[in-house]
């Protein structure tokens, strides 16, 4: 697995000039009635990339994967697949497969004949149908249940006859719609890494669409964060989790603490803000905002510390406090700490020890404390 | 098990008693051996016997099973199209005008459907007989058709039609290999109703027959304007055997149907 791993980490054709993107989404805007549910949205997706839609549910997601498989026409704009123009074409000339939300089996034929579907359309010979289908019945582990009937299957077991039947045909884009929103959580968390598997054995481009924050850090190699219709972020999960580009996609993903503030002035690659209540804060940034523009710091809560003493470096990025709320994970303790003006700051410390000599309690007065580079300077 | 008071007992006997009295007394006589319908006078069965000599009943008997058949079969082609464009085509102007109107013959008086029926035959010069007779009937089944699909349709999951086109499949295969065989219970029902409701109507067949062409039902019922004979109870207690028989049928398949299905989903979900 660890070669595995060092592909990953070298795979990045986004960053390379040179790569061509494998499927281009050119300023497409989706019109229905009056309500536009996709606006003048640009996109380059990479071969063999896992690339992930992630957005509230009616951001335009969902419509924009529609679009990619033929079901719906762009109201302006163009996607191109793999250099040609996919305008007009219906989707059963796509060379696209989608996974459905509902699985959409085909409720009156077997396991086996589902998987073969596609395949009878495009008129391939019987013993090479008959080859594929046992052959994805063994990629899926479903080899026993071939005869089976859609509604003689659980849950995970019809989400891997979904997820054979879309890959029979070995299409050059996968397109996933929720594909695991049905399963229950544990379920979901072993799927998830079998896709992972499955994608890099294959080395097919996915696309899927999901509202789950964790499932698409997990499993894509870039992230589109969507809003009403625009993506407001295209990063990789880790670029998208240190660097939002704005408030939104850093209050979209995970937990983060907002510290408001005006810039006071700005030294070697450090912005020094005045948050309020006079709190000064010194913070990385490659960008250097004018003085006196209204600004905010983004701070992930286990990149704050609590501790009773105050820092060496209080008062810069350090603000006293009171213990509000503990919440106990296991893995890691949540503390809610109060601050004098009510606001409440989120802090997370990972239990790497079983027992703590003096923990901290509930009412104790505490400093919460971050370093120079632990946040994002935002712009609005 | 302890509830049949006799408040119960008595309610059901009356129900049952007002429901199919009639048809007992009718099945009863058609076993008897006198002439006199209403006097009991032994058992026989010569009546079902004198049936087969009888030819204008068999040839009415012919006219209305043809004219069921094809019918309910063309009324079933038409409703199904009909059910399929009002569900799906839902963005069109006056869709809510279409699906009233498609709805509407179901509770016109079937006079006022006969004699329109018979004023546009007439109109247009169609000479009358079986043809009139076959085309008034998909007339007014076709609605029936159309609204038994169409609660079907409702609950169709549309995203398998999706599923077909996005692996390849012609919207035309796509129906043919995926949304029919789904719809197809439906479809049936619509037709079986189709084929009963044809197989017993006199009203419309009135108004739009011709010379030579009279079903079963006019049949009956002119013979029994010159008195009751036996041999109508004859046919009617066949007609009546042969609906319970159809009823008892597909409602026993259906329950097996439904008690296998339950197991299946049970065991799915045991094992996982």
């Amino acid at each position: 697995m660890k070669s595995l791993g060092s592909i990953r980490r070298s795979f990045a054709p986004w960053a390379d000039p040179a790569s061509k993107p494998f499927i281009s989404v050119k300023n497409v805007t989706k019109k229905f009635g009056d309500f536009i549910a996709v606006d003048d949205l640009s996109l380059d997706i990479y071969p063999r990339e896992f690339f992930a839609l992630l957005g509230a549910s009616g951001c335009g997601k969902s419509t924009l994967l529609r679009m990619l498989a033929g079901f719906e026409q762009p109201t302006s704009g163009e996607i191109i697949l793999d250099g040609q123009s996919l305008a007009g074409i219906p989707p059963y000339r796509r060379p696209v497969n989608m996974m459905f939300q509902s699985y959409a089996l085909f409720p009156h034929m077997t396991v086996e004949n589902n998987i073969a579907f596609g395949l009878k359309q495009d008129g391939m010979p019987k013993a090479d149908i008959a080859a594929r289908v046992a052959q994805m019945l063994k990629l899926v582990k479903l080899e026993k249940f071939s005869q089976r009937k859609p509604h003689q299957l659980s849950g995970g077991q019809r989400q891997r006859v979904a997820l054979a039947r879309s890959l029979a045909k070995r299409p050059k884009v996968l397109l996933l719609d929720e594909p695991l929103g049905a399963l229950d959580k544990k379920l979901r968390e072993e799927t998830q890494f079998e896709l992972m598997d499955l994608q890099q054995e294959l080395g097919l481009t996915f696309v899927v669409v999901t509202h789950d924050q964790e499932e698409a850090m997990t499993m894509a190699d870039r992230i589109a964060v969507m809003s009403h219709g625009k993506v407001i972020q295209v990063a990789t999960p880790a670029e998208i989790y240190e660097a939002p580009n704005s408030r939104f996609v850093a209050d979209f993903i995970g937990d983060v603490n907002i510290f408001e503030g005006a810039v006071a002035g700005a030294e070697g690659g450090y912005v020094r803000l005045e948050g309020i209540n006079g709190f000064p804060i010194r913070m990385a940034s490659p960008e250097t905002p004018a003085t006196g523009v209204k600004s905010a710091v983004a701070v992930r809560p286990e990149k704050i510390r609590v501790g009773r003493q105050p820092p060496a470096h209080a008062p810069v990025n350090a603000i006293q406090g009171e213990i509000w709320d503990i919440g106990y994970l296991g893995d890691m303790t949540v503390f809610h700490v109060r601050l004098k003006d009510g606001r409440v700051i989120k802090a997370s410390s990972l239990n790497a020890v079983r027992a703590v000599e003096d923990p901290l309690g509930y009412d104790q007065e505490v400093w919460i404390s971050f370093g120079e580079d632990a946040g994002v300077v935002l712009k609005d | 098990m302890g509830n049949w008071s006799r408040f119960n007992i008595a309610s059901i006997v009356l129900g049952f008693g007002f429901l199919y009295l009639p048809i007992v007394l009718l099945v009863i006589f058609s076993f008897n051996e006198s002439k006199l319908v209403t006097v009991w006078a032994g058992f026989s069965t010569k009546w079902y016997a004198q049936l087969w000599h009888n030819q204008a009943l068999l040839d009415a008997a012919w006219v209305t099973i043809r004219v069921a058949l094809l019918s309910a079969t063309c009324a079933t082609v038409l409703g199904t199209l009909a059910a399929l464009a009002l569900v799906r085509y839902t963005r069109f102007r006056g869709r809510m005008l279409f699906s009233g109107m498609v709805y509407a013959p179901l509770v016109m008086p079937e006079v006022i459907t006969g004699l329109s029926l018979l004023l546009l035959f007439v109109a247009i010069g169609l000479d009358r007989g079986f043809w009139t007779i076959t085309l008034a009937h998909i007339t007014f089944t076709m609605c029936f058709v159309a609204v038994v699909v169409q609660s079907r349709l409702l609950s169709f999951d549309q995203s398998i039609e999706e599923a077909a086109l996005d692996l390849g499949a012609t919207p035309v295969r796509t129906f043919f290999a995926i949304t029919l065989p789904v719809i197809a219970p439906a479809v049936f029902s619509g037709w079986v109703l189709a084929f009963t409701l044809s197989l017993d109507d006199l009203v419309i067949s009135s108004f739009t027959t011709g010379p030579g062409a009279t079903t079963l039902p006019m049949k009956i019922y002119s013979q029994v304007r010159l008195g009751v004979t036996p041999e109508i109870n004859a046919i009617c207690t066949i007609l009546i055997g042969v609906v319970a028989i159809g009823v008892v049928v597909a409602s026993i398949v259906t329950k097996q149907r439904e008690a296998q299905r339950d197991r299946d989903e049970r065991a799915a979900f045991a094992q996982t």
